[in-house]
């Protein structure tokens, strides 16, 4: 009984130094962690967006009153800046990082019948929360690739109730989410491991935590697919990728 | 002499026919079809000879849905290599129980080319069962969804049945099903299912059965767990169970069969909803 009873309290401190021991290691790496930003642009002229008609739903069609609303296959902001463009590392990552869950849960919001954000950038296992700020009934409906480990879902979210939490289990650049009640409504989700970055509307973006190291950058975009290219980032030194899509 | 050499051949001739036969029978199954055993376990090894003697004309060699038949056939056959049902009892994107998909076998599935398989028997029904959960991996990595609950039916009332229509109204049912339920809403002639093609949202003026079954539960579970691969979503995060009753009730009303909701609906002198009316309150965030 007695040797029982010390078994137990052994493997509690050693379970209690394990996990002391994991969180120090941890803070310290974060700590010497850099980043990589750059800047996304677009080589010509972007493709016409065609103008959405939201008749169908007065509800949306009012909040974009004097504000023509057009798809997003490709957007532009100043300086030929490309937006939405997901960057994360492809190659070279070590697997503790690459295992490393993100904390924050961004959201992924449904407002004037439009996804916000249009691509949504998220770690593997990653939550994410969906909220329908809209006066109107969506349904979210997911479709990722058949057989990649991520399973297609079909909820339906109407006016005034509660956001829910989800994550996707596998990596997948990138997930398509359509509203079959407001068939114009289309957004991504891709699925990276580790770290990424998502460019705003000057087309810039940064990656943080990034160990150093070197490593292959990928950069994706819903029209023009990806582009990759090697970056390596020093301790404490941001490193710079810059890409360029040219239009089609 | 001669004699004798006839007794001989004919002995010979006797255990030819029964190695034969023997040899068939070990390969063979009970649908008579003999199939290669390969990694199969016996029942789906049964399966396999059912499967190609009963199902492959449409859902194909490879459980893809891409048969013989499938081009002349609309609503095309279930695609096995997805392992992705529309009639499940369990949640949206989870795999179905095994009975689910037997409940299929049994039913048919109205409106398609899929007939009843009833003339089978129930050993028949888990040996096709366990092949066709050979054509997609997730059957080994995952475990079906936990079924979602069905209380137990409730009394069916005026107030039910006016609160039911209201919850049709707010869960924008008629978007798709139209504000009479007959599948002609605003949203019906966009929708497509998972492989992009056109479907169409069900027609309750039609008649009593649904895709997947004909009664109050099978109703209240196929708006619950919504039909992966179309457009019809899961409605369980946002539907209690009394208010789901409350939907059966009220849906029941759009349909043509002489029933007591549609003749509550009579007295009470139900109007179609007006979806231009002003949103009811909805409970704030």
């Amino acid at each position: 009984m007695k040797a029982r009873y010390n078994f137990v309290a052994v493997s509690s401190v050693l379970l209690l130094l394990g996990c002391s021991l994991l969180f120090s290691t941890r803070n310290v790496s974060a700590a010497a962690e850099g980043k990589i930003s750059g800047t996304i642009k677009l080589d010509g002229t972007a493709p016409h967006q065609k103008p959405i008609d939201m008749s169908k739903e007065p509800s949306c069609q009012k909040i974009h009153e004097g504000h023509p609303v057009t798809t997003e296959t490709v957007v532009t902001g100043s300086g030929g800046g490309l937006q939405n463009v997901v960057v994360y590392i492809s190659e070279g990552l070590p697997v503790a990082a690459s295992n490393e869950v993100l904390a924050e849960t961004p959201a992924f919001d449904q407002k004037g019948c439009q996804y916000i954000p249009h691509v949504l950038a998220l770690d593997v296992n990653q939550h994410f929360r969906v909220t329908n700020s809209d006066q109107t009934s969506h349904n979210i409906h997911p479709m990722p690739k058949p057989g990649g480990g991520n399973q297609e879902w079909n909820k339906s979210q109407p006016p005034g109730s509660p956001p829910f939490d989800v994550s996707w289990k596998t990596e997948e650049v990138a997930v398509h989410v359509k509203c079959n009640i407001h068939p114009w409504m289309s957004g991504y989700m891709a699925v990276v491991k580790g770290p990424y970055g998502r460019s705003d509307n000057s087309g810039s973006f940064t990656i943080n935590n990034v160990p150093p190291g070197s490593y292959t950058l990928t950069a994706w975009q819903e029209s023009y697919g990806t582009q990759t290219q090697k970056v390596s980032v020093g301790a404490g030194k941001p490193a710079t990728a810059d890409f360029t899509f040219k239009a089609k | 002499m001669r004699t004798s050499h006839n007794t001989v051949f004919l002995g010979v001739m006797a255990v030819v026919l029964a190695s034969g036969v023997a040899t068939a029978q070990n390969s063979g199954v009970s649908s008579g079809y003999p199939v290669p055993k390969g990694d199969l376990t016996p029942p789906q090894q049964t399966g396999a000879g059912l499967y190609k003697r009963y199902c492959v004309g449409c859902h194909g060699v490879k459980g893809d849905g891409n048969g013989e038949n499938a081009p002349y056939i609309d609503p095309k056959p279930r695609d096995f290599t997805l392992a992705q049902f529309k009639c499940r009892s369990t949640p949206t994107g989870t795999l179905p129980l095994d009975s689910d998909l037997i409940h299929t076998l049994q039913r048919g599935v109205r409106g398609s080319n899929m007939p009843s398989w009833l003339p089978l028997t129930p050993e028949n029904w888990d040996d096709l069962v366990a092949y066709i959960k050979t054509f997609s991996s997730r059957w080994k990595t995952e475990k079906p969804g936990d079924p979602i609950p069905i209380p137990t039916e409730p009394e069916v009332t005026a107030d039910r049945v006016k609160a039911g229509q209201q919850l049709f109204q707010r869960l924008e049912c008629w978007k798709c099903h139209g504000v009479e339920g007959r599948g002609d809403g605003p949203s019906a002639p966009t929708l497509t299912d998972s492989k992009d093609r056109a479907i169409t949202p069900y027609d309750f003026s039609q008649g009593g059965r649904f895709k997947c079954g004909a009664t109050d539960q099978d109703l209240y579970r196929i708006f619950m767990t919504g039909l992966d691969g179309t457009p019809m979503p899961s409605f369980a995060d946002n539907v209690k169970p009394e208010e789901a009753w409350d939907l059966v009730f009220y849906l029941r009303t759009l349909q043509p069969m002489k029933t007591k909701e549609r003749a509550i609906a009579k007295q009470l002198g139900l109007k179609p909803i007006d979806p231009n009316a002003p949103a009811a309150p909805t409970p704030q965030q």
